[in-house]
């Protein structure tokens, strides 16, 4: 199915790009000044669900299933009243971090990942969810997690086995990766190799920050991830991660990443100078590739603004569909590329702050 | 019987809203009414554990309410009520 429109979240509203005889021009605005933070597009349906997370009205979620014609509200996930957070507080609901289906075998299911660290799952294609129990009391959950610039550690990413919909992996900020291979019942940490430079031990099983966690569409247990303290990628899903950080300065910190499903040893990143600064590096945008699994990585400038840039990426915000990859940024910027990122375009410079992009 | 009032950033989702007239005794009872008349309004008021949202503030007469967890704060007849959002920049 060719993706022909582009979904921008930004702070302020949802934008919706339309290609038209190979150009990409603003179709509609919906949910104008409303905060929009996450987009997924159910690649088994085409249904569209946009995340918003009001300031003062708490999270919402609504539904589309013609493709952004008409939208109803979906009622929100609730923690039970007896997940407590590790103050003793009840757990309530602050953001939709993640969205996914529960794989091709399962209509209907859908997966949310959520702050506080909870994920949620549905049978009835969102009419109702429920947290899922075993993960919620895992016994790390308490003392290993904890927030990463929020109150409390999040689920960004959750990632389904085409293979096996019993077995997926989540990735938490902070705590790391877990996966199960009993459809939840039972989840393990994955995070050898990993480094938290931030803490006393880099090397704990449990307290990572992977920024995203993209699986290959082709093989996935070729797993990617930027990290809060590198670019890591495993080969044998998750028993290792190798460290592939670009060398010679340069830059591991980001939150995006995109991959391609069909060559395992390709994958972008946008970095930004570091954890302390966070800015685009020498204020000067680029995105980097690699080709060959992150042994070396080549820097893509071409279209994109190299001075007095202060623009980062977020971890949702870079999205991409065959050879074409669109990235929203932290100043209001849309860029575009039709080339595998060789070259880019320029599609706005007036958006509000952009919280996620995707193609539908 | 107790007026109930809401701030007008909550028509963009609710827009036939309308001040109330209640015969209510607590702002619980207020919460509870309010669901009946527009059902999922109180969704935007209190998260799922019944708690006042934090960016929310609800005044009786010229008085914030004081118990935002469990919303007893007694109303009278006479009262006022204030449901409004906290006010912010950006």
């Amino acid at each position: 199915m060719e993706r022909n429109k582009l979904l921008v979240g930004t702070g302020k509203g949802l934008v919706i790009f339309q290609k038209q005889y190979g150009n990409w021009k603003i179709e509609k605005s919906l949910f104008i000044g409303m905060p929009v933070s996450y987009v997924y597009i159910d690649e088994r349906t085409d249904e569209w669900w946009v995340s918003i997370t009001h300031r003062h009205w708490g999270q919402k979620l609504h539904h589309s299933k013609d493709r952004g014609q008409t939208w109803t509200a979906i009622p929100m996930p609730r923690y039970p009243a007896d997940a407590k957070l590790k103050s003793g507080k009840a757990a309530t609901l602050r953001k939709i971090w993640a969205f996914s289906h529960a794989g091709n075998d399962r209509p209907g299911e859908l997966y949310l990942g959520t702050e506080p660290g909870g994920m949620f799952h549905s049978k009835n294609n969102g009419q109702t969810f429920q947290l899922m129990e075993a993960l919620w009391n895992h016994p790390t959950r308490q003392d290993q997690w904890f927030g990463a610039g929020r109150d409390h550690p999040f689920i960004h990413s959750i990632v389904v086995d085409p293979r096996d919909s019993n077995h997926f992996y989540i990735a938490i900020s902070c705590a790391g990766v877990f996966e199960t291979t009993d459809g939840g019942v039972n989840w393990k940490p994955k995070n050898k190799g990993l480094v938290a430079a931030y803490l006393p031990n880099p090397n704990v099983e449990v307290g990572h920050d992977p920024h995203l966690l993209l699986a290959c569409g082709s093989n996935p247990d070729i797993m990617w991830q930027q990290n809060h303290c590198g670019i890591f990628r495993t080969t044998n899903g998750g028993e290792y991660w190798e460290n592939i950080t670009g060398k010679d300065d340069f830059p591991n910190y980001g939150f995006a990443l995109a991959i391609e499903d069909d060559q395992p040893d390709m994958a972008w990143v946008i970095p930004a100078t570091s954890d302390e600064m966070r800015v685009a590096v020498d204020l000067s945008l680029c995105v980097c590739r690699t080709e060959d699994a992150g042994k070396t990585w080549t820097s893509l400038r071409k279209g994109l603004p190299q001075e007095n840039c202060f623009d980062i990426v977020f971890r949702h915000s870079f999205a991409k569909a065959k050879g074409t990859l669109a990235f929203g940024t932290t100043t209001g910027n849309l860029f575009l590329s039709q080339d595998y990122g060789d070259s880019w375009v320029v599609l706005s410079n007036y958006l509000p702050r952009v919280e996620c992009v995707a193609f539908a | 019987m107790a007026q109930i009032r809401f701030t007008s950033a909550l028509k963009r989702f609710y827009p036939d809203l309308k001040p109330l007239e209640l015969e209510v005794s607590s702002i619980s009872e207020v919460i509870a009414s309010i669901e009946e008349m527009y059902p999922g309004l109180t969704d935007y008021l209190v998260d799922e554990q019944g708690a006042l949202r934090k960016h929310v503030n609800i005044y009786i007469g010229e008085n914030l309410i004081e118990d935002r967890t469990n919303l007893k704060d007694i109303v009278n007849p006479s009262d006022e009520v204030l449901i409004f959002q906290a006010l912010s920049g950006g």
